[in-house]
C-alpha cells in the first residue's frame, strides 16, 4: 500500500477496493507510529474533517484523481481551524480563520488533510534544526538531519508517513530536503501557485511546492496547486497547466545543460559520481549535452541574503504581541510587549535575519545592498536566459554535500553557503526541481533540474522519464518499512 | 562591512528585539560574518543594470471597488488574549 | 543699539484626503464612517499571515484625477512602498504607501491672497493606507485599538513649502478642500477625518535663504485650527530662537483648548522608516487611456466657473465667488436659472440675500433645502412678472418652506398679488392725491421729500401690494402734470 503512486491509490479509491477513511487510516497510523522516531509532524488531524471526506467522495466520483488522496502541510500554509505554528513559538496556539489558497485548491479537489508538517521557524534554515517544535530526523538516518526549512514535509515522504506532502522553497527549501531525504521536490515557477495563505518569508522568492516519491506524483499535485488568484497581486495570469505523463522515456532532441565547474568543483566525490551518472544516463536516452555557464551565479547566495532578510525583516513585523500570536504577559507599557514578545517568540536564527534584514533596509545602506543585490539578480536572471537560449533544461547539483549530523553545522555563513546550487534559480523565479539519483554511503543524493520560466511540463517529464527506468525514487528507508 | 556595537543596538530597537548583554558579542560577530559574506555583491560592476523587484516581469492587475468580504469581528477579537468584546487592548500609550 | 530681527514663516502643507471608495486601497472590506469597532477589518487589514493586498480600481483613478486637476504628470508606471515602523493602529508593522514612483507628480494650484493671486506648487501627491484608531479614554491602564479605519484610502497631497503666513496655508487648505469635493473624491466631511492637514512648520529671519528647522503639526482638521496652530508654532519657535535656543524637529499637536503645540511622545520621531518596494505586490501600469478617462471626468473648477459667472452671466465678482465655490450652491442656481425668466443678477442676489438668510434660521444646507430648485425658479418668475415685489416674495418664500406650496398658490390664496394694473393703479393714485391737498401744494412747492408721503400712502392702501415701479411713475405723472 505504501509504495503506491497516486495513480495506483487513486485506482484502488476508484474500484472500491478501499475506501478513502481506510486510505487515511493507513497513512493515519503510520504518522502515530513514526513520528516518535522522525519528529516529522507537528499537528496531526486527529479526526477527518467530516466536510473533506464529503468533499472527497464527491470528487471521486467525478473522476477527480486526487479525490480522497491523503496530504500532508507545510506548517507554513494555513490552515482553516487547524492549528498554523510555523514551527515557531511566536505561533505556537495560532489557528487561523481561513484557508491558504494552494491548500484550498487540494480540499476541492478532494484531498485530504492528515496533519502539518515540521520545518524550520518561519521557512528560515537548511537542516529543520530550528523548530520550536524539535528538530526533525532523516529516516535514512536518524542522527542526521533532513535537510531545511521542508524537513518535516520531506522525512514524512521518505518515511511513507503520507504519499505527498507540500512545501515551500524560497532559496532551495523544497529541492534540498528532497535530495537529503531520496525524494523528488518541485518548486513552480515564481506566481504559478498562489502565495495567499503560505505565511510570508520573503514574498518576491517564495512558492509552495509538492513533494513526493515520484515525480509523477508531484506533477498530479502541483497542477491541482496551481492557477491566477485575484487575492495575490504577484501571481501569475498564465493559462491554467495540467500535468501530462510521457509515454516513453525518450529523451531525442533535448538539450541538457550542464554547468561543469559546479561539477567539478563538487568535493564529495559520491555526489560527483551520482551526478555524472545520472547526466550520462540522459546522454544515454538522447540527449545532447551541452556545457553552460552561469558567471554571476557564483554571487547569488550573497545577494540572496540580502534580499531574503530585508523582506523578512518587514515580513516579520506583524508578529508584535497585539493581534495575534505570543503575547507577552504583564507588560509594563508597549515597548515592553513588543520587544518580550518579538524576543521571546521568535528562535535565533529568525532573529538573526531580521536584524539583518533591517541593518540591509537602514538609511545608508538601502542602495548600497538592497537595491545593488537586486541587479545582481537580473544579472543572474540573465545568465539563466542566455543559458535557454542554447539548452531547454539544465541539470545541476542540488548539495554539496549529504545530509549531515545533526549539530554538525553551526549555523552560519557554512550553511549559507551549501545554498550555491539551488539560490540561483530561486532569484530567477525560475521552476526547479530534485529528484533522487542514487545513494553514495547509503544517504541519498538528488540532482536538481532547473527548466525555463512556466516550463514546469517539461523538467517533470524529464524527471518522470528518467524514473520509468530507475528504482531510486521507489527506495525506501529499511527501518520504516 | 561590519557594525559596531552601537549599530547592533539601534537596529535591535527598530527591529524591537531585546538582545541580551551575554549575547551581544556572539550576534555582534555572527552578523559580521554574514555581512563580510554579503559584500560580495560589490565585486560586479552594476552601473547600467536596472534592478529586479520580481522575476515575472507583469503588471498588478488591479481590483474592483466592491465591497467582498463581511465582518470577522468575532474571530479577529478571539485571536488575541488582550482584548475586550469591542477592541483589541495594549499597555496604556500617551500621545 | 540692537535690532530685532524680522522673522518670516516657511510652511508646507500634506494635506490627507480620505477618498469616498466603497472599500479600502487593498482589501475588498467595507469602508465607511461609524460602523462599531473592528466590524469592518479583513484578515488583510487585522495584518493576518498570509494575507497579501491587491490595489483598488477607483482608487488609481480617484488620484489620477486629482493629479490632472492640479496639471500633475502622471507617471506610466507607479510603485507602493513599505513605511515600517511599530505602533498598534499599524497593524502590519508598515503602512503601505508610496516612495519613488508616486502616482501623481509635480502640480501646481492658485490661491488667493491678501497681496492678490498665489501660484503654490505640489511636489507630489500619493496614495497611502490609514492606520487604524486608539482610544485612551477607555480604560486607564491599556488603550483601546480599533481597525476600521486600518487600510481605508488616502491620497497625501504634499506641497512645497511657499506658504509664508497661516492665512496662505488656510488658503491653500481650502483650494485643495474645493477641489477635491467638487472631483467628487472626498466627501468633505471634517468631522469625520475625511480632510486632515499636518503642517510643516519652520522660521528664519527675513532675507535668509536656507531654511530653519521644521516642526510638524500633525491632524488637524479645522480651518480655523489650522491658522492659530500655525500661528502659535511660529510664535513659539521665535521665542526660542531669540534666546539663542535650537528648534528640535519634531512632531507637534495640537491642543485646540489650550491654544498651544505640544511635541508628541515617541510615535515617529526620530525613525528610520526602511521604505522600500512592496515585494507583495507588482507594479502598477498607468495608460494613456486611463489617463484620457479621467480627464473626461474632470468638472468645471470655481475659478473657471466664476469667469463664466461674470462674463457670460453678467454677475457680480463677489456673488460669483460665493456661489461658485459651493457646489451644491451653484448646482442649485444653475438648475433654477435654467428654469426661470428671472435674470441671473436677480437669481443671485435673491439666492444669497433672502434665500440663505432662510437656510440659515433653518440651520439647513441648500442640499438639504424645502424648497427645491424648480420652485425657486417659480417663485423668481412672479419678481419677473411684477405679480409680487421682492419684499414680498421674501414672505411668500418663507411660506412655500413651510408650507410645500407652490408661490403661485400661496400668491393666490393669500391675495398677495402686486396691483399691476395701470388703470387701477390710477383710480387709486388720483384719490389719495385728492385726499391729500396740502402735502400735494406742499410738494408742488419743491418739497421733494413729499414724494415718499405719497408711496407710503398709496402702499397702505394696498397693503404693499402696489407695483413700485408704476405707482412711481403714475405719481409722478399726475403730480408734475397737472
Amino acid at each position: 500500500m505504501i509504495n503506491l503512486s497516486i495513480r495506483e491509490m487513486s485506482s484502488l479509491l476508484a474500484s472500491k477496493q478501499i475506501s478513502i477513511q481506510e486510505l487515511c487510516g493507513v497513512y493515519h497510523d503510520r504518522c502515530r507510529a513514526h513520528n516518535q522516531s522522525t519528529n516529522a509532524i507537528i499537528t496531526l488531524n486527529e479526526e477527518f474533517n467530516a466536510d473533506q471526506i464529503l468533499q472527497a467522495e464527491k470528487q471521486l466520483n467525478g473522476n477527480q484523481l486526487l479525490a480522497g488522496i491523503p496530504v500532508l502541510h507545510k506548517d507554513l500554509f494555513c490552515t482553516n481551524n487547524l492549528k498554523t505554528t510555523c514551527a515557531s513559538k511566536m505561533l505556537a496556539n495560532f489557528i487561523p480563520p481561513y484557508d491558504a489558497t494552494a491548500v484550498k485548491k487540494l480540499n476541492d479537489s478532494g484531498m485530504i488533510t492528515l496533519g502539518k508538517a515540521n520545518m524550520d521557524e518561519f521557512a528560515m534554515g537548511s537542516s529543520n534544526e530550528h523548530s520550536a517544535f524539535g528538530a526533525v530526523n532523516n529516516p535514512w538516518d536518524l542522527n542526521r538531519v533532513p535537510g531545511g526549512s521542508s524537513g518535516g514535509s520531506a522525512a514524512a515522504v521518505a518515511a511513507r508517513m503520507s504519499p505527498v506532502a507540500t512545501g515551500t522553497d524560497t532559496g532551495g527549501s523544497i529541492r534540498q530536503p528532497a535530495a537529503f531525504c531520496g525524494i523528488t521536490g518541485i518548486k513552480p515557477s515564481y506566481g504559478r501557485v498562489s502565495r495567499y495563505g503560505m505565511v510570508a518569508f520573503a514574498s518576491s522568492l517564495d512558492q509552495g511546492g509538492v513533494m513526493a516519491p515520484a515525480a509523477d506524483d508531484c506533477g498530479l499535485v502541483l497542477s491541482a496547486m496551481t492557477g491566477h488568484d485575484t487575492l495575490d497581486s504577484t501571481s501569475s495570469k498564465q493559462p491554467q497547466w495540467q500535468w501530462k505523463k510521457p509515454n516513453s522515456p525518450d529523451l531525442t532532441g533535448l538539450k541538457v545543460g550542464v554547468v561543469s565547474t559546479w561539477i567539478d568543483e563538487l568535493q564529495d566525490e559520491g555526489i560527483k559520481l551520482k551526478t555524472l551518472e545520472a547526466i550520462n544516463h540522459f546522454k544515454d536516452n538522447g540527449a545532447e549535452i551541452i556545457d553552460i555557464e552561469l558567471p554571476y551565479a557564483e554571487l547569488a547566495v550573497s545577494a540572496y541574503y540580502v534580499l531574503a532578510p530585508a523582506e523578512c525583516s518587514s515580513n516579520l513585523s506583524r508578529f508584535d504581541g497585539v493581534r495575534f500570536g505570543h503575547q507577552a504577559e504583564n507588560a509594563k507599557d508597549l515597548e515592553y510587549l513588543y520587544r518580550t514578545s518579538r524576543t521571546e517568540g521568535f528562535g535565533e536564527e529568525v532573529k538573526k535575519r531580521i536584524m539583518i534584514g533591517t541593518w540591509a533596509l537602514s538609511s545608508g545602506y538601502y542602495d548600497a545592498y538592497y537595491i545593488k543585490a537586486q541587479k545582481i539578480r537580473r544579472l543572474i536572471s540573465e545568465d539563466f536566459s542566455k543559458a535557454f537560449s542554447e539548452v531547454d533544461i539544465l541539470a545541476c547539483p542540488v548539495s554539496p554535500e549529504l545530509p549531515f549530523k545533526h549539530g554538525e553545522k553551526i549555523e552560519g555563513v557554512n550553511m549559507y553557503q551549501a545554498d550555491k546550487y539551488t539560490i540561483p534559480a530561486s532569484l530567477a523565479g525560475l521552476p526547479c526541481l530534485s529528484m533522487p539519483i542514487g545513494f553514495s554511503e547509503n544517504l541519498p543524493v538528488g540532482l536538481q533540474l532547473i527548466g525555463r520560466y512556466f516550463d514546469e511540463q517539461r523538467i517533470l517529464s524529464v524527471a518522470d522519464k528518467y524514473q520509468q527506468q530507475t528504482q531510486h525514487h521507489l527506495q525506501m528507508p529499511e527501518a520504516f518499512l | 562591512m561590519s557594525i559596531n556595537r552601537k549599530e547592533l543596538e539601534e537596529i535591535a530597537a527598530l527591529a524591537q528585539l531585546n538582545i541580551p548583554e551575554q549575547q551581544v558579542s556572539q550576534i555582534n560577530q555572527s552578523l559580521n560574518q554574514v555581512m563580510n559574506m554579503i559584500e560580495h555583491i560589490n565585486d560586479a560592476n552594476t552601473d547600467e543594470v536596472k534592478p529586479m523587484a520580481h522575476p515575472n516581469d507583469a503588471w498588478q492587475t488591479p481590483r474592483q471597488d466592491e465591497v467582498s468580504d463581511c465582518s470577522h469581528k468575532q474571530a479577529l477579537l478571539s485571536l488575541s488574549a488582550h482584548a475586550d468584546e469591542d477592541h483589541y487592548l495594549v499597555p496604556k500609550v500617551i500621545e | 543699539m540692537s535690532t530685532k530681527t524680522q522673522w518670516e514663516m516657511v510652511l508646507g502643507l500634506e494635506i490627507h484626503v480620505r477618498l469616498d471608495i466603497e472599500s479600502k486601497l487593498f482589501s475588498g472590506m467595507k469602508a465607511s464612517y461609524g460602523a462599531s469597532p473592528n466590524s469592518q477589518v479583513s484578515f488583510l487589514d487585522a495584518g493576518l499571515p498570509g494575507t497579501l493586498p491587491v490595489i483598488n480600481q477607483k482608487a488609481l483613478e480617484y488620484a489620477i484625477r486629482f493629479g490632472l486637476s492640479v496639471d500633475a504628470e502622471i507617471p506610466p508606471v507607479t510603485v507602493f512602498a513599505r513605511k515600517n515602523y511599530f505602533y498598534p493602529d499599524l497593524p502590519k508593522g508598515y503602512q503601505i504607501s508610496q516612495m519613488d514612483d508616486p502616482i501623481v507628480g509635480k502640480g501646481r494650484i492658485t490661491i488667493e491672497t491678501e497681496s492678490g493671486s498665489k501660484t503654490i506648487e505640489i511636489t507630489r501627491a500619493h496614495l497611502e493606507e490609514d492606520a487604524g484608531k486608539s482610544i485612551h479614554d477607555k480604560y486607564d491602564q491599556y488603550s483601546a485599538i480599533d481597525l476600521n479605519r486600518a487600510g481605508t484610502a488616502l491620497i497625501e497631497v504634499v506641497s512645497e513649502p511657499q506658504m509664508s503666513s497661516a492665512k496662505e496655508a488656510v488658503a491653500y487648505m481650502r483650494a485643495i478642500y474645493t477641489r477635491v469635493t467638487h472631483l467628487g473624491i472626498c466627501d468633505g466631511n471634517l468631522q469625520e477625518g475625511s480632510f486632515r492637514c499636518d503642517a510643516n512648520v519652520s522660521v528664519r529671519p527675513l532675507g535668509q535663504k536656507t531654511l530653519g528647522t521644521r516642526a510638524e503639526i500633525k491632524n488637524l482638521n479645522s480651518f480655523r485650527f489650522i491658522e492659530k496652530a500655525i500661528n502659535y508654532e511660529a510664535k513659539r519657535q521665535i521665542k526660542i530662537l531669540e534666546s539663542g535656543g535650537k528648534i528640535t524637529q519634531e512632531t507637534r499637536l495640537y491642543d485646540a483648548e489650550k491654544d498651544q503645540t505640544r511635541s508628541m511622545r515617541s510615535k515617529e520621531n526620530a525613525n528610520d522608516y526602511r521604505y522600500f518596494p512592496d515585494p507583495d505586490q507588482l507594479p502598477i501600469q498607468i495608460s494613456s487611456t486611463m489617463i484620457e478617462a479621467q480627464r473626461k471626468r474632470l468638472p468645471e473648477f470655481p475659478e473657471a466657473k466664476i469667469e463664466r459667472y461674470i462674463d457670460q452671466l453678467g454677475l457680480k465678482a463677489d456673488d460669483a465667488e460665493i456661489i461658485a465655490n459651493d457646489l451644491a450652491m451653484s448646482h442649485f442656481f444653475e438648475l433654477s436659472l435654467q428654469q426661470s425668466k428671472a435674470t441671473a443678477d436677480l437669481n443671485a442676489k435673491f439666492l444669497l440675500g433672502e434665500f440663505s438668510a432662510l437656510l440659515n434660521t433653518q440651520s439647513v444646507s441648500i442640499s438639504d433645502s424645502n424648497v427645491t430648485a424648480s420652485a425657486y425658479a417659480a417663485l423668481l418668475d412672479t419678481i419677473e412678472n411684477g405679480m409680487v415685489s421682492r419684499k414680498v416674495a421674501k414672505q411668500v418664500l418663507d411660506d412655500m418652506w413651510s408650507t410645500g406650496q407652490t408661490a403661485e398658490q400661496i400668491i393666490k390664496e393669500q391675495g398677495l398679488g402686486q396691483i399691476s394694473d395701470a388703470s387701477a393703479l390710477s383710480d387709486l393714485i388720483e384719490q389719495v392725491i385728492n385726499a391729500n391737498p396740502d402735502q400735494v401744494a406742499s410738494y408742488r412747492n419743491g418739497n421733494d421729500k413729499m414724494f415718499n408721503y405719497f408711496i407710503g400712502q398709496v402702499m397702505k392702501q394696498t397693503k404693499g401690494q402696489a407695483n413700485p415701479v408704476q405707482t412711481k411713475q403714475i405719481l409722478e405723472d399726475k403730480l408734475n402734470n397737472e
